[in-house]
């Protein structure tokens, strides 16, 4: 186990590495006119170079990168351009909003996930099925952008027109200001992103559910004259649900920087609405740092699903 | 006496373990193959003879030793000069579900040799196709079919007519009616006797099946995890068996007669098969032989006439069975002396 | 059936045609309800497109030609859709109706360029490494493996935003962090497939690894490379659209649906009809995909038949 967990590690390293490198030479190598903007439009050459010597962008690319991978090492991914913040502390500001719009998000789509996907598996091809697949199938389809205009539209906009000032606009108002604020603000986020999430759960459970239920022993759990829910819970789903918890954990991993258009739409200033603000200043400090961050969540979230997958099943590890 | 056409060295084939153990799959084989005839090769699952076999049409590269095809080293060749030899050597693979690409149709299948050999096309190579699958018993019109459109025995004709689009000089079968129902395998072993005569092929034939090898061959050489134990001319070796191996898996042959079924010797192996990653010292077949002696377990016995009179028959063996010997009641001995 | 009925009969007027898996699964598909209703959507919309000219003759208003006098209120707000502008105005005084059909353009096109471009390299790649294995495998596995890790939308945004939105770039941009998944579904069935022995035979006759792997991998690994690129035809129309919908879509003044949607963002309390006309043109386009994706997945899935 010891060195099955020692080689995901390293390979995760590896990966980070290889980031690193695609990432700064993308970026870098991009011409790039931040002494410029900074400097102001009537600012002489002179201080355009004095700036771009400040930031270190007059050395060469291999020297700045040795430099990052020195600062990353010790946990310091560089400051942001513009008002000289550290990027972790950055970081570190957005990574709670983005952390309550995932969780909040992904406790809802399991729960409709898993409840619709075991529906359709108990009774495959009926009403039920057909139409909860549908369903699955039209939030799948939508946009995220336009899931999150449209609930915004109704449960914002028509429902405060109507009288009832249930939702805000968008913002954030952290957990700590108030639960009952905290949760009108995260509401309609969560039902965006979960909406659109769930069907790949439903899909997934009804997959397992299906093959699951016709083991042999469902079988005999059944001819043991073991109630059919009991049946259907007890030794069904839970081994049905493996997949889904491996499904679970890579997602996770991927919305610490997938969450760009929610966060966007909600002006909720998350890591995503962060890097956005980022690139449109081209704050490369702060762009490398999130994505950097990012990536490590799927790394670390996909050792984790690994790790845990190994612990259920003893055979994965000889591979 | 007749021309050699294909000679293995002592050859080995390892291969590496999850566990960095080491398989000796064959563990230093020698053996010739003469024009024409066709040579059985028996032994039971797991002792490496489609090992042997795919060392024979160099589909994989062998640890050490050479196999000789018409005077040239099979296994200095590297795998573009292999190509032109392709032609002289093909196979017949044991699984007639798995060896024949599902996606494709039987026409492009059969053709394939053609193709990659670059001799006739368009209408000619078509034409080519279905003579032979005329010649093997299909029905031409069958052309535009899927494997899984044909049944087990039609599917292991199409492979046959595969191997024999390029007229090769030898054929090795491995297991080639062993996933057959038995009564399709008759149909498939006749149809491999009346081409061999038809085009003067050699074959080398693998089987596990001792009943249906006999049937077949001219000699047999016998396999145990990874060497070979006896080889003979078939009528010699089932009448003068010299190796205790080969003498149990002939009893266990079944008898069309109940009434010799009942009286003749039934030797019954102790064990299972040893694995290849860590075979016996001295003889492998020490630890499951009833007549072992403790020299057995040292001595590892050469591959070697036992009988002036028989040149043509070798056995490994320390204690060679004499002619009519009982084994069914010899008990091993291999107390340290 | 009708091959054997033609044998028994002794008329060979046709010759012995065998079924292919192929032709069996759009057997299957063209019994699907609801599958052949989305082909018949998606070929409305890809009529819309090739006929936009049309909408826009038809109407008399190009795509791109600002109606400041008769397409806005006096405020300077969008006009809902009225007998001149069917579908509304959007804020410049543009016909939605021509701008959607326009957009339809761009949606299709990228959709099946970088569905195209990202199913060929995947393919391409995953069978080389799962075929050559070696340091060939590692090397992609571990290329994949990163691809796969990165923060796809995030890298995508930045590097448009470096480069400049344009067709290409989009196009470019989807096909580069696309190609992984389908090289891992590529790689993981051709590594159990060249252990088959139909591989063996094909080298035992002498082929060439490249010939092994397109004429006899290729075909068996092709079921699941179409249902996949079925699928994610629509996922790239919606990361198109995402794209445009953040600004880094195509430059104005093209038309395109997320382009239309994000302008559209400032006035959905004023006019309901600039956002929900190219909302749902772009809902139709990848629902209809979806619904027609599932049609061929349940089509090529021989796991689908035990459930009839």
């Amino acid at each position: 186990m010891a060195v099955f967990l020692l080689r995901r590690l390293g390979h995760g390293i590896l990966v980070l590495w290889l980031i690193t490198l695609a990432v700064f030479g993308l970026f870098f190598v991009a011409p790039s006119n931040v002494a410029q903007t900074l400097a102001g439009r009537q600012a002489t050459p002179e201080t355009i170079a004095l700036i771009k010597h400040r930031l270190g962008l007059d050395l060469p690319i291999w020297k700045q990168y040795l430099h990052f991978v020195e600062n990353a090492v010790q946990g310091n991914l560089g400051y942001d351009y513009y008002h000289q913040v550290a990027v972790t502390t950055i970081i570190g500001q957005a990574l709670p909003v983005t952390v309550s719009l995932a969780l909040g998000a992904s406790v809802l789509w399991l729960l409709l996930g898993v409840f619709n996907g075991v529906i359709s598996a108990v009774h495959p091809r009926s009403l039920a099925d057909r139409g909860l697949t549908l369903f699955a199938l039209f939030f799948y389809s939508f946009p995220s952008f336009l899931l999150g205009l449209l609930l915004l539209y109704f449960l914002y906009f028509r429902l405060t027109l109507a009288g009832y000032t249930w939702f805000p606009a968008g913002g954030y108002s952290p957990f700590s200001q108030g639960p009952v604020t905290w949760l009108q603000h995260m509401v309609l986020p969560w039902l965006a992103l979960a909406l659109l999430l769930a069907a790949t759960y439903t899909r997934l459970t009804r997959g397992s559910m299906l093959d699951v239920l016709g083991e042999d022993y469902i079988r005999t759990a059944r001819s043991k004259g073991i109630r059919e829910r009991r049946v259907i819970v007890r030794h069904g789903l839970r081994s049905a649900l493996t997949p889904v918890v491996t499904q679970f954990g890579i997602d996770l991993g991927q919305l610490v920087g997938g969450v760009v258009v929610t966060e966007t739409v909600f002006s909720l200033p998350g890591l995503g609405k962060t890097a956005v603000t980022a690139i449109n200043q081209q704050d490369l400090p702060v762009i490398i740092g999130i994505v950097l961050f990012a990536s490590a969540a799927v790394v670390v979230a996909n050792i984790l699903v690994d790790v845990v997958y190994a612990v259920l099943d003893p055979r994965v590890r000889l591979h | 006496m007749t021309e050699t056409l294909l000679k293995v060295q002592d050859l080995r084939k390892e291969f590496p373990t999850q566990h960095k153990e080491v398989l000796r799959a064959v563990d230093g084989v020698s053996l010739e193959v003469r024009r024409g005839e066709t040579l059985g090769l028996v032994g039971e699952t797991g002792c490496g003879k489609s090992t042997l076999a795919r060392c024979m049409a160099h589909l994989y590269d062998v640890t050490s030793g050479s196999v000789w095809f018409n005077g040239t080293d099979l296994t200095r060749l590297s795998r573009r000069e292999m190509r032109p030899l392709r032609r002289e050597v093909q196979m017949i693979f044991q699984d007639p579900y798995g060896s024949l690409n599902p996606r494709r149709r039987v026409g492009s299948i059969i053709g394939d040799p053609f193709a990659i050999h670059g001799i006739s096309s368009g209408q000619q190579r078509k034409r080519k196709v279905q003579e032979l699958m005329e010649l093997v018993g299909l029905n031409p019109e069958h052309y535009n079919r899927f494997p899984a459109e044909f049944s087990g025995g039609q599917r292991q004709r199409i492979g046959v007519a595969r191997a024999l689009a390029l007229r090769p000089k030898l054929v090795i079968c491995d297991e080639p009616v062993s996933a057959l129902d038995v009564s399709i395998q008759a149909q498939i072993i006749n149809l491999l006797a009346d081409l061999q005569q038809e085009f003067d092929l050699t074959y080398v034939f693998i089987s596990h099946d001792l009943s249906v090898v006999r049937h077949v061959s001219d000699r047999i050489a016998v396999m145990y995890l990874g060497k070979i134990v006896e080889v003979s001319p078939t009528e010699e070796l089932f009448e003068q068996t010299r190796h205790p191996y080969t003498r149990a898996l002939l009893s266990a042959l079944p008898v069309s007669d109940p009434d010799t079924a009942d009286s003749r010797e039934r030797i019954i192996l102790m064990g299972d098969i040893p694995s290849a990653t860590n075979p016996p010292s001295g003889c492998r077949f020490h630890t499951r032989c009833p007549k072992a002696r403790t020299e057995c377990t040292v001595t590892e016995p050469p591959l070697e006439p036992v009988a002036a009179e028989h040149p043509e028959h070798e056995t490994a063996c320390l204690f060679p069975l004499r002619l009519g010997e009982d084994l069914s009641t010899a008990v091993p001995d291999l107390r340290a002396s | 059936m009708t091959a054997a009925v033609e044998v028994l009969d002794a008329t060979p007027a046709k010759a012995i045609e065998g079924r292919s898996p192929f032709v069996l699964a759009i057997r299957r598909l063209r019994r699907d309800k609801v599958a052949m209703i989305s082909l018949g959507v998606i070929l409305l919309i890809v009529l819309m497109a090739i006929f936009a000219p049309v909408f826009a003759s038809v109407t008399g208003h190009p795509p791109n030609e600002q109606f400041r006098d008769i397409g806005l209120t006096p405020d300077g707000l969008p006009r809902g859709p009225n007998g001149t502008f069917w579908l509304g105005t959007d804020d410049l005084g543009r016909d939605i109706l021509v701008r959607i059909a326009y957009g339809a353009r761009v949606s299709l096109l990228v959709g099946v360029i970088a569905t195209a471009i990202t199913v060929a390299i995947g393919v391409v790649l995953g069978l080389a490494a799962g075929f050559l294995g070696g340091i060939v495998d590692t090397v992609l596995a571990r290329l994949i493996d990163v691809v796969l890790s990165v923060p796809f939308l995030l890298v995508a945004i930045a590097l448009v935003s470096v480069t400049g939105p344009s067709l290409t770039v989009t196009v470019m941009v989807i096909g580069f962090f696309s190609w992984a998944s389908v090289a891992r579904i590529v790689r993981g069935q051709v590594l159990s497939l060249r252990e088959r022995e139909f591989v063996e035979a094909a080298r035992s006759l002498g082929a060439g690894d490249t010939r092994i792997m397109f004429v006899d991998v290729l075909p068996n690994v092709l079921a699941p490379v179409i249902v996949y690129t079925t699928l994610l035809i629509p996922v790239v129309i919606v990361t198109q659209a995402t794209l445009s919908f953040l600004g880094l879509g195509l430059p104005p003044p093209t038309a395109d649906w997320g382009g239309m949607i994000s302008s559209s963002q400032n006035y959905y309390t004023t006019s309901w009809w600039f956002i929900l006309f190219p909302g749902i043109a772009l809902l139709i386009t990848t629902l209809a995909f979806n619904l027609f994706g599932d049609g061929v997945r349940d089509a090529f899935d021989p796991r689908a038949d035990r459930l009839r």
